[in-house]
């Protein structure tokens, strides 16, 4: 079975762009518009990678890893934070919240599809 | 695999365009003294959300120029800096600079470069109005986005890695004056605290100092090898690695090229300034990854610690403050126009062949009509309901035009000294998107105008016994089957001698008596402009005439004026609701019916005998109610063979348009109907005199009246 992505991002752009790369790639994959979207699909079915931005409305990266965070079965999953806050305060920030990573914005598709297959294969 | 990022360039285009028009609504309506915190993250986040955007689909010029536009919000945001309203007006020019480049991305054309390093400039000179009081601050780096130029003086960023190769229970004191140490430099941001598993210390530190002056603070400490100090610049290769992990994921020497690394291991740790450098990495192992808590736990100290400035930016309490942010995806679809018209010229289709079927049925004999009506009328009802849901789905609230407003009255009402606030109301009022598009440049001409011409300077306003603030209100409201959008200024009003003055000037023809209504009509005319200074905003003498042929033209509208010398001048503007149906009165004309759209009617009269006049020069006139109207045969105005031929036998409607009246003399009228508007140049070619045509339920074609030709034809 396909590996399952969920990206969580503000940017439509961005979303599609990562979900259309990540689908050419063979995984199945799910957008959500902010933090709060995020956190409801992610309830819906496991997911085996979550992609989130940082700056969202309703609710930001960092609040969405933690409250996925705080779920049973989100202990454990792999968590990239996709963001233009590349200064250690957020990265620091994003470990605090339990990311298991960040991948800089911008970022092209190949270097994306990189991250994700040594994260999940 | 290689993705063509063209293919989300549109969905870019568009977010990025709704992002920068939300950030000038906010810009405009920020309270300079105490912004809200919620609009400034908000229009933090539209430049942060740009930036993203336009950094990965390659659109640099843009990604530079959100750069240090979102720099300097953030430090706003922060509280660092005031927001000052030269600010604002540099954040409204970058706003505009970046519509152009968006416009010429969108184009595949060249943005204007050298206004783009123009407010660049700028926005880095606010950036660095205070510069004194950045040491205070938490170390505040110039993010790593690659385009941009935020040089931050001379200062250097170096990231230091401490592992003190002496007992870990010595640490504790020995940090606390380190950083005290290294704060004497400049700024320090601890960026990770050892503990006694992890006997690792990270700072950040941004100083002038050289790189040698941070070793000797060191060396008071700690042995040389201890310590390894980096050059945080901008690694060239950043861009390139731009991702990281926190934990075990590739064998350190990789990483060190991948440019990612582990926060778990202290092997990982040393390598965090290369992967500084790279842009991303991992907090954790990956496998297993049940560490992934602990990890984190860990590292929970460093993490609040260094939160700084940037830790409003995580807060929940932003949430909910995003207005720049679009609506969620499940509450709107986006449909092409094209397939929205398709619908719409459907349903006209299907209006017509209703009505079809009922005149067939009232032919039939009266019992199986009688069974027929209640399911006919029915029908009628639902054809109607559908017609007027699926019209609804073109409607946009006028608010789309009303928009953009604020911003011309600002930059206009600075550029001329004068003071004047904006008024709108009714901005949920709807109408056809088609008018929407059509209205924007004829409203703007009118507001300049209104500016420009009509209000006074504040001295004159005071002088004149009013508050030095003037006041343009726009209006917006539905009147019966009408959109009706009113400019008002409380301005010193149009003065109707000049008026007539530059008329005769301009050798058009004028009298002394003419009624006010008239007069006001005449700065429609061409190359009409009383402004004594000619202006670069108006009073070139081109576009009232302009404004008018568009919205009569182009819209089916009507202009009207009123005016009061001292008190001010009101336009109004009447538009139908839509492009593509029409209130129409039919009237007869030796058995052809003709439309006649209800907008322009004034009243219909049967006319006596004795009231017709014949002037020589000017045919025949009408009186009624004490003037003298042209009075215009439509059989001899469309060659027909006429079943009446004196007015006092038929029915003349009364028309008027661009302020003037002419009883048109028709056979008779049938009746009033709603018509889907069908184009006469599409399917034939232009007719003088018709404006298009319509389908009527017996199925024969009526042809709709081109009220405004045939009023000037009269007029000869």
């Amino acid at each position: 079975m396909a590996k399952s992505v969920l990206t969580v991002d503000d940017s439509a752009s961005i979303r599609q762009m990562v979900a259309f790369t990540l689908k050419g790639a063979g995984y199945d994959v799910v957008e959500a518009v902010d933090g709060m979207d995020g956190l409801q699909k992610a309830k819906t079915k496991p997911f085996n990678l979550i992609l989130s931005d940082q700056n969202m409305p309703k609710m930001d990266g960092l609040t969405l890893i933690k409250s996925l965070r705080a779920l049973a079965q989100y202990k454990t999953v792999p968590i990239l934070m996709l963001t233009t806050e590349s200064s250690d305060g957020m990265k620091a920030q994003g470990k605090t919240a339990g990311a298991t990573g960040w991948l800089v914005k911008p970022f092209d598709p190949q270097k994306l599809l990189e991250v994700v297959k040594k994260v999940i294969g | 695999m290689t993705v063509d990022m063209s293919q989300f360039y549109q969905v870019f285009f568009e977010e990025a365009g709704e992002h920068l028009s939300n950030m000038e609504n906010l810009l405009l309506s920020l309270d300079i003294e105490s912004p809200e915190q919620e609009d400034l993250n908000a229009i933090f986040r539209a430049a942060h959300s740009i930036k993203g955007g336009s950094a990965t689909f390659g659109f640099t010029d843009i990604a530079e120029v959100t750069h240090i536009l979102e720099s300097l919000l953030d430090r706003i945001r922060n509280g660092e800096l005031a927001l000052q309203k030269d600010m604002v007006d540099v954040f409204l020019r970058a706003g505009d600079i970046l519509k152009d480049q968006l416009a010429a991305h969108q184009n595949d054309e060249e943005s204007d470069a050298e206004a783009a390093r123009g407010v660049c400039e700028e926005l880095t000179r606010w950036q660095h109005s205070d510069e004194s009081a950045a040491p205070a601050k938490v170390a505040q780096p110039p993010e790593s986005t690659p385009p941009a130029d935020t040089a931050t003086a001379p200062e250097q960023r170096y990231t230091i890695t401490f592992t003190p190769s002496s007992s870990p229970t010595e640490h504790g004191v020995h940090m606390e004056n380190m950083a005290a140490e290294l704060g004497k430099l400049g700024s320090v941001d601890i960026l990770a605290e050892g503990s006694a598993e992890h006997p690792v210390w990270r700072f950040a530190l941004t100083t002038a100092a050289p790189e040698e002056a941070i070793r000797e603070l060191f060396d008071f400490f700690a042995q040389p090898t201890d310590v390894v100090i980096e050059s945080a610049a901008p690694a060239p290769d950043e861009e390139e690695q731009g991702y990281g992990f926190f934990t075990d994921i590739a064998p350190p020497e990789e990483e060190t090229e991948q440019g990612y690394g582990f926060f778990t291991d202290v092997d990982a740790v040393r390598k965090t300034a290369e992967e500084e450098a790279q842009g991303y990495g991992f907090f954790e192992k990956i496998e297993p990854p049940k560490e992934t808590a602990p990890a984190a736990a860990s590292g929970g100290g460093a993490g609040r610690r260094e939160a700084g400035p940037k830790g409003d930016a995580a807060s929940p309490g932003k949430r909910g403050g995003d207005k720049a942010a679009p609506a969620a995806q499940t509450e709107s679809i986006r449909v092409s126009v094209e397939k929205v018209d398709q619908l719409i010229n459907l349903v006209g289709e299907l209006v017509i062949t209703q009505a079809m079927v009922a005149q067939t049925a009232s032919k039939l004999p009266p019992d199986v009509h009688e069974t027929l009506q209640v399911s006919l009328s029915q029908l009628e009802h639902n054809t109607r309901d559908l017609q007027e849901s699926v019209m609804s789905i073109r409607m946009m609230p006028i608010s789309f035009v009303f928009s953009r407003f604020p911003r011309v009255v600002r930059d206009l009402s600075s550029k001329l000294n004068k003071q004047v606030e904006l008024k709108t109301v009714g901005e949920g009022t709807e109408l056809d998107k088609g008018l929407i598009e059509k209205l924007s440049d004829p409203l703007t001409h009118l507001v300049r105008n209104s500016l420009d011409h009509g209000v006074e300077s504040p001295e004159k306003r005071l002088a004149a016994g009013k508050p030095a603030k003037g006041t343009i209100t726009l209006r917006a409201s539905h009147q019966g089957g009408n959109v009706v959008i009113e400019v008002i200024d409380d301005g010193a009003g149009m003065d109707r001698e000049k008026i007539l003055a530059k008329a005769k000037e301009r050798g058009i023809p004028v009298s002394d008596t003419m009624p006010d209504q008239e007069v006001w009509q005449l700065i429609f005319e061409a190359g009409f402009s009383t402004a004594e200074v000619v202006t670069d905003v108006s009073g070139r003498g081109v576009g009232m005439d302009v404004v008018k042929k568009n919205i009569i033209h182009g819209m089916g509208g009507r202009i009207e004026m009123e005016s009061h010398n001292g008190a001010g001048t009101r336009i109004i503007i009447r538009l139908p609701l839509t492009l593509a149906i029409l209130d129409g009165m039919s009237v007869s004309v030796g058995g052809d019916i003709f439309i006649t759209p209800l907008t322009y009617i004034v009243e219909s009269l049967k006319p006596r005998a004795e009231d017709i006049k014949t002037v020589s020069g000017r045919g025949r006139v009408v009186y009624v109610r004490g003037e003298y109207v042209t009075l215009l045969s439509l059989h001899d105005v469309f060659n027909i063979k006429p079943v009446v031929t004196e007015p006092q036998d038929g029915i003349l409607v009364l028309v008027e348009a661009e302020g003037k009246k002419v009883a048109l003399f028709v056979d008779e009228l049938v009746g009033q109907h709603q018509v889907v508007i069908k184009s006469l140049e599409t399917n034939f070619r232009k007719v003088a005199g018709i404006s298009g045509a319509t389908i009527m339920g017996d199925g024969k074609v009526a042809l709709i009246l081109d009220i405004s030709s045939l009023v000037r034809l009269s007029q000869g």
